[in-house]
Order: structure tokens, then C-alpha cells, then sequence
């Protein structure tokens, strides 16, 4: 794990001190209103519906149990006892005072965390794998680069006011586990020529009212020129994005409209440039970043308990074969813990929940925790032999729901309950899913399906690539609900289509109980997934599903 | 009456009476040094031929939301002008720091702002060149 240096630790408390003395020169009128809303984002602070919210950076989603243990603390000194974990692999508190914020970002500083660039024009937290350090696949660990590019961002002063917030996403694996093709830049470890590794950059994707799918502008870059060519795309972006409308400010519509190889041709001639300031240095950066995030120490545990559990006790075994996953070393096991219970609210977690992974990342499993963009928690590093003690105690701390990849592992945006954006509920559809579904008990014979949930245009919720998409909105005063279908967040990825009209809060499920049961009918075998069965058959099938009324008017 | 910002704290505006010409008046072609305005959208590629002829320029930055001005400071730079460079029209205390490391020498801010914020805000930002993740970088390659 990184640890910060004196410049690090320095730097975030200057940036407290900071904080609070801008909130007392917008209290003394030293700053209007519209001159204090970009600074208070650029430090994570919202203002929501009901109240302010403080979205706290955990970069790259990696964290420690000392972290985890302070996040609770946080959660119960300064909200109502819990915090929301996101899609961009950040934490969100949904109550805290105004007056209280500079405290909680001090408290966040004693444990080497901050809330900066979580919100705003800049580039925002950096997100990667979940999986980093840990997955078998792996080219590379992308967590070096993305602390570099933590760095690098962080306060960068051409780049505090850009056209609009920009995203940034690494994967270090061919498995497209960070949704790198859905980000304004995604950046993923390949190997050149020569077994050397490098970097393919991705532009111009992103999610929201114009959902755009990332375009390759580098086949291969060389690791010595990631930050003078991040520089040459931020600096193209900053001088052309457009500033007219914030709806057609981010970077995918300056790719659209300007064209991929005009705006490539821009960027290289701005590259050439910058290239000359920082001549090597990443390279050198990089190697003693690596050595921050060095696997810890595995050694070879006895894991027989294990395999008995397996076999006498079913509830493990099914927890076991959604919530496991392989890593590179056969002793151990990834293993996802599910904040979405049944009915749950997916992503949250309550304080105690909270202590609970921190004391089982610090007793069985190498001190380490993920947060993913699915929004679950991820312990990385887990010797199989421990596998039967950490499912007794997150049974008891209701975090053992054996979902990962089904249809009740949601993710959901905050949506009408919290959000000032929203137009719709997005939390309650989300439970109701995962209600019905499991009174059906047809979650496991329907296998591996994402259900993406957001509750207004911006798509906070992902639902353009979810293998079913749901998109609330306002139709006249009243919640109607928009199903696309067949998108993937993945190294395939693709923007769902939308099969018809949207549907009534309470029609939406029996239509997503009509849509499942068609694919369930029409598959090849239990081992064709839905996205598989969409991607050979096309819409037809499951538009007659859900559109049954007028499939019998065109007959 | 405007007031320049500087390390030290603010100064009578020395150019308040200049004359700055545009980009396009520059290039039509003058023949004793100038003052320069630029706009946040200008294309300063063809400028260094000009450099000799040019004493000041200052860059306007129409809102403080807008940063094109900072990029366009530091594209500046990077082509080579080593004159005096200066930020004017709407930036708060806050852009203090971000001005002089993109570049700027100085802020120009008008009355109002320098009511609203006065001397001592602007002061408190003068360590500008401490906690720079970019130097940092550059300094720990």
C-alpha cells in the first residue's frame, strides 16, 4: 500500500487549513456564493437535497483497516452512523455540518485521506481494479500509475478549472475490470514489442445524457511519456472543450465534434512540447512507487479447513462460488463482500459493518481492503484457510449475501432519496429487485446479470452498460422507467438499446419478470448468460417479452 | 483604481494607462515594443516571431470558472516568452497560487476586489511555490 510521504501528509493538512479558512471568508463575505461553490467541491462538499454530503477519496479504491476504522469513526461522530460507497470507489457521508466538515477533513488527514478533486471541474479521484495486485490476469499492478496520476492531478494548477469534471481510469489487465472505455481518459497496461509494457489510451468515453464508448488514440504508449501526454490531452481539452453549454462540455463531445484524428494531431503537437519538460522522469517515479505496492508476504497455510467446510456446510459453498474469486497465488482467494442484502440499500455499510472488514482485513487477510465500482468491498488477499472464520462473522454482521454478479448486485445511484439531480427513486427499484427475485428463487438459475440503476439522465448509476439498463425519469409529474438492453461495461464494451417505452414504477417489475423469464425459456443452456443469449438473438425476443401488447397487434 | 498583485502584495497598476493592443493589431505590424492583450481563445502559435516587439502582455480571464487563461499562460511559457505576463478581469485569491505556477507574474484585480479581499488574502497565498505536486514529481524523479 502507498504510504505518504512528509509531502503528502504536509500537503493535505495545508489543505484543511485551507478549507477552513475559505469557509470563514465565505461566512465573512470574502467570498460570494458562486466564488466558494467551486472551492467546496474541489474538497468533496456537496449540496444536496436534504443537506451537505462529503465524498471522501479513496484512490484507487485501496485502503487499510486503520482507514476503514476511521471511516467509521467518522460515520458516527459526524452522520447517523453509516456512509455510502460509490461507483467511482469513493465514500459519501449524506449528513454533515457545513461547520463540522474542516474536523472531519482533519480527522481524514490523520489517517492519510482527503476529500480534494472528489467533485468539480478537475480531474477527479483516480479510480482502477478492484482486483489490483491480486487477480491472476494481470499485466501489471495499475496501482503505481494511478498514485502517480494522484499526484500529478492533485492541485495542478492549469487544471482546477476545466470545462467540466473529468474522469480518469487504470486497469492493469486485459479483463476490463475498471470500466476504463466509459471514463474521459482510460489508460490499460499492454505489452509492446520486446515484452516491454506500456500504455493504451483511451479517449472520450463517458456515461451521462450522451453516452460515448472511449476511442483508442494510443495504441502504445511508452511509460516515460504518461504525464506529458496527459498534460498534451488536458491542456488540448482545457483551451477547445466547450464552455457554452455544460451539457456538451466534457471531452467526448470535443472528440465528436472535432474529430478523432484532428483532435489526435492537436494533442501530439502539444505532446512534443511538453515532452521536453519532463524528460524520463516517470519512469524513475514509477519504480519507487512499485515498491510501495509490493504483494505482501504469502505464505503456504494449510487449507484443509477449508475444503471441509465446503463439503459439509451449503450456505458456504454458495457464498463460496459467487463471492470467491481466483488469485494468482493458489493458496489464496479474492473475496467480494456484498453490500447489497436483500432489500437492501446497495453500497452502504453502517459503522459497525465497517469495524467488522477492518478487524478481518487485519487479522486474516494482509491489511488490505478494496472498494469496487460495483460498490462492494473486496478483501484482496485472503488465505483459504481462513475462509470458514471470515463467513461466520460476516454472517453475523449481515454482510454474508452470496449475490456477487447476480441480479440482486445491483448498482444504484443515490437518486431521488438524496440526490438534488434526480428524477426518480433509483434505491427503492433496486430492492424491490432484489425482493422479488429472491421470492422467485430464481436468482441462481438466471446466473450472471447486471442490473444498472440511475435515477436521472446523468447516469451516476451506470445503466448504459448494465446487461439491463434502468433510467428513471419524470414523465409529467410521474416516475417512468426506461429499460435498455444488452450493454457491458467491460473490455467488450457496448451502450444498451432502448427495446420500447418506459415503464410505471409499479409495472416495471413484471416486466423485468417477463423479460427474464423469456430469456430463461429461450437460452441454449444454463451456461448461455443473458448478455450471450441478447448478444446472439438481438432485441426481438425480449421486446415481444416485455411489449406483449402490441407483439399481438402486429401479429 | 486597479491594483496589481505581486509576492509582496499589491502595487498601483504602473500600465494603467497603456495601450494593449489585440492579436490582430499586433500582427498587422508595429514598430516600436508593445503591450498585448490576449483573449482566453487565442492562438498564440505564431507569437514568438513577435517577441521582440512585445513588453507586457496580459491575459483576460471574462470569469473566474474559465481556465482557459492558466493553459494559455503556460503555453505561452513553453514557447518561450520570458516578458512580463499578467492575468486580469475576474480571479479571486483562491487563484492566487494556480496563476503564478501556470506562469503569470502578477494578477491584475480592480477595486471592488481589492475591498471584497484585500491584501492580506492575496498575502496568504504568496508561498505559492511550496506543496507543488508538480515540482514534487519533478524533484523526486
Amino acid at each position: 500500500m502507498y504510504r505518504y510521504s512528509e509531502f503528502d501528509d504536509a500537503f493535505v493538512r495545508a489543505r484543511v487549513a485551507e478549507f477552513r479558512d475559505q469557509v470563514n471568508r465565505r461566512i465573512n463575505g470574502s467570498l460570494t456564493e458562486e466564488e466558494f461553490k467551486p472551492l467546496r467541491l474541489k474538497n468533496g462538499l456537496y449540496l444536496q437535497l436534504h443537506a451537505y454530503m462529503l465524498r471522501v477519496a479513496i484512490p484507487y479504491g485501496t485502503l487499510d483497516s486503520r482507514q476503514m476504522h476511521q471511516l467509521a469513526h467518522i460515520a458516527e461522530v459526524w452522520d447517523k452512523g453509516y456512509g455510502h460507497f460509490t461507483t467511482r470507489q469513493n465514500i459519501q457521508f449524506n449528513w454533515p455540518k457545513l461547520a463540522d466538515v474542516p474536523d472531519m477533513l482533519e480527522a481524514l488527514a490523520d489517517v492519510s485521506m482527503h476529500a480534494i478533486q472528489t467533485s468539480g471541474n478537475c480531474i477527479r479521484n483516480v479510480t482502477a481494479d478492484h482486483f489490483a495486485g491480486a487477480a491472476d490476469d494481470e499485466i501489471e499492478d495499475p496501482r503505481p500509475t494511478a498514485e502517480l496520476l494522484r499526484q500529478w492531478s492533485t492541485d495542478h494548477p492549469e487544471f482546477q478549472y476545466l470545462p467540466r469534471k473529468f474522469k480518469i481510469a487504470v486497469s492493469g489487465s486485459p479483463n476490463d475490470r475498471a470500466v476504463t472505455r466509459a471514463h474521459d481518459i482510460g489508460i490499460r497496461a499492454v505489452r509492446g514489442k520486446g515484452d516491454e509494457t506500456g500504455y493504451e489510451i483511451l479517449v472520450g468515453g463517458g456515461l451521462g445524457r450522451t453516452p460515448m464508448i472511449g476511442k483508442v488514440i494510443r495504441n502504445f504508449l511508452p511509460k516515460d511519456d504518461l504525464l506529458p501526454y496527459m498534460e498534451a490531452i488536458l491542456r488540448v481539452y482545457n483551451l477547445s472543450g466547450r464552455r457554452d453549454n455544460k451539457y456538451k462540455a466534457r471531452i467526448k463531445i470535443l472528440v465528436h465534434e472535432t474529430g478523432l484524428d484532428e483532435l489526435k494531431d492537436r494533442i501530439e503537437t502539444e505532446f512534443t512540447a511538453r515532452r521536453r519538460v519532463f524528460p524520463g522522469v516517470n519512469q524513475r517515479l514509477l519504480e519507487s512507487l512499485n515498491a510501495h505496492f509490493a504483494p505482501p508476504e504469502f505464505v503456504d497455510a494449510e487449507s484443509s479447513e477449508y475444503e471441509l467446510r465446503r463439503t459439509r456446510d451449503p450456505l458456504f459453498r454458495t457464498w463460496c462460488d459467487t463471492n470467491l474469486n481466483r488469485h494468482r497465488d493458489s493458496n489464496l482467494a479474492i473475496v467480494t463482500i456484498s453490500l447489497k442484502p436483500v432489500a437492501g440499500t446497495p453500497g452502504d455499510a453502517t459503522a459497525d459493518q465497517m469495524r467488522t472488514i477492518a478487524d478481518l482485513a487485519k487479522n486474516f487477510a494482509h491489511d488490505e481492503i478494496r472498494v469496487s465500482h460495483e460498490q462492494n468491498i473486496i478483501l484482496p488477499h485472503v488465505p483459504k484457510a481462513f475462509l470458514p472464520r471470515i463467513h461466520d462473522r460476516l454472517k453475523r454482521a449481515g454482510l454474508a449475501t452470496a449475490n456477487i454478479g447476480l441480479i440482486s448486485d445491483i448498482i444504484a445511484c443515490p437518486g431521488m432519496d438524496y440526490c438534488a439531480l434526480a428524477t426518480a427513486r433509483s434505491i427503492p427499484i433496486a430492492q424491490e429487485i432484489s425482493q422479488r427475485f429472491d421470492e422467485l428463487r430464481l436468482e441462481r438459475k438466471i446466473g450472471p446479470l447486471k442490473i444498472k440503476i440511475s435515477g436521472c439522465i446523468n447516469a451516476c448509476g451506470h445503466h448504459h452498460v448494465g446487461h439491463i439498463g434502468i433510467l428513471g425519469l419524470d414523465r409529467a409529474g410521474v416516475e417512468n422507467y426506461q429499460i435498455t438492453l444488452g450493454g457491458d461495461a467491460t473490455e467488450t464494451a457496448a451502450i444498451g438499446k432502448r427495446p420500447g417505452p418506459g415503464f410505471s414504477a409499479e409495472e416495471l417489475i413484471p416486466a423485468l419478470e417477463r423479460l427474464l423469464d423469456a430469456y430463461l425459456t429461450i437460452r441454449l443452456s444454463g451456461n448461455e448468460t443473458f448478455l450471450q443469449c441478447y448478444r446472439r438473438l438481438g432485441d426481438q425476443p425480449f421486446k415481444t417479452a416485455l411489449y406483449p401488447d402490441s407483439a399481438r397487434k402486429a401479429a | 483604481m486597479n491594483r496589481i498583485v505581486r509576492d509582496d502584495g499589491f502595487h498601483p497598476d504602473d500600465l494603467e494607462h497603456g495601450e494593449f493592443l489585440t492579436l490582430e493589431r499586433l500582427e498587422a505590424g508595429v514598430e516600436a515594443p508593445v503591450l498585448l492583450q490576449l483573449e482566453p481563445d487565442a492562438d498564440p502559435g505564431d507569437l514568438p516571431r513577435h517577441f521582440a516587439w512585445i513588453s507586457g502582455i496580459r491575459i483576460h480571464f471574462p470569469n473566474f470558472t474559465d481556465g482557459r487563461g492558466f493553459s494559455l499562460a503556460a503555453r505561452l511559457r513553453q514557447l518561450g516568452y520570458g516578458g512580463r505576463l499578467g492575468a486580469f478581469g475576474h480571479l479571486i485569491a483562491d487563484q492566487y497560487s494556480q496563476a503564478r505556477r501556470s506562469g503569470f507574474d502578477e494578477v491584475v484585480i480592480n477595486e471592488l476586489m481589492a475591498a471584497r479581499q484585500p491584501e492580506s488574502q492575496w498575502l496568504a497565498k504568496s508561498g505559492w511555490r511550496q506543496r507543488s505536486y508538480q515540482a514534487h514529481i519533478l524533484r523526486s524523479a
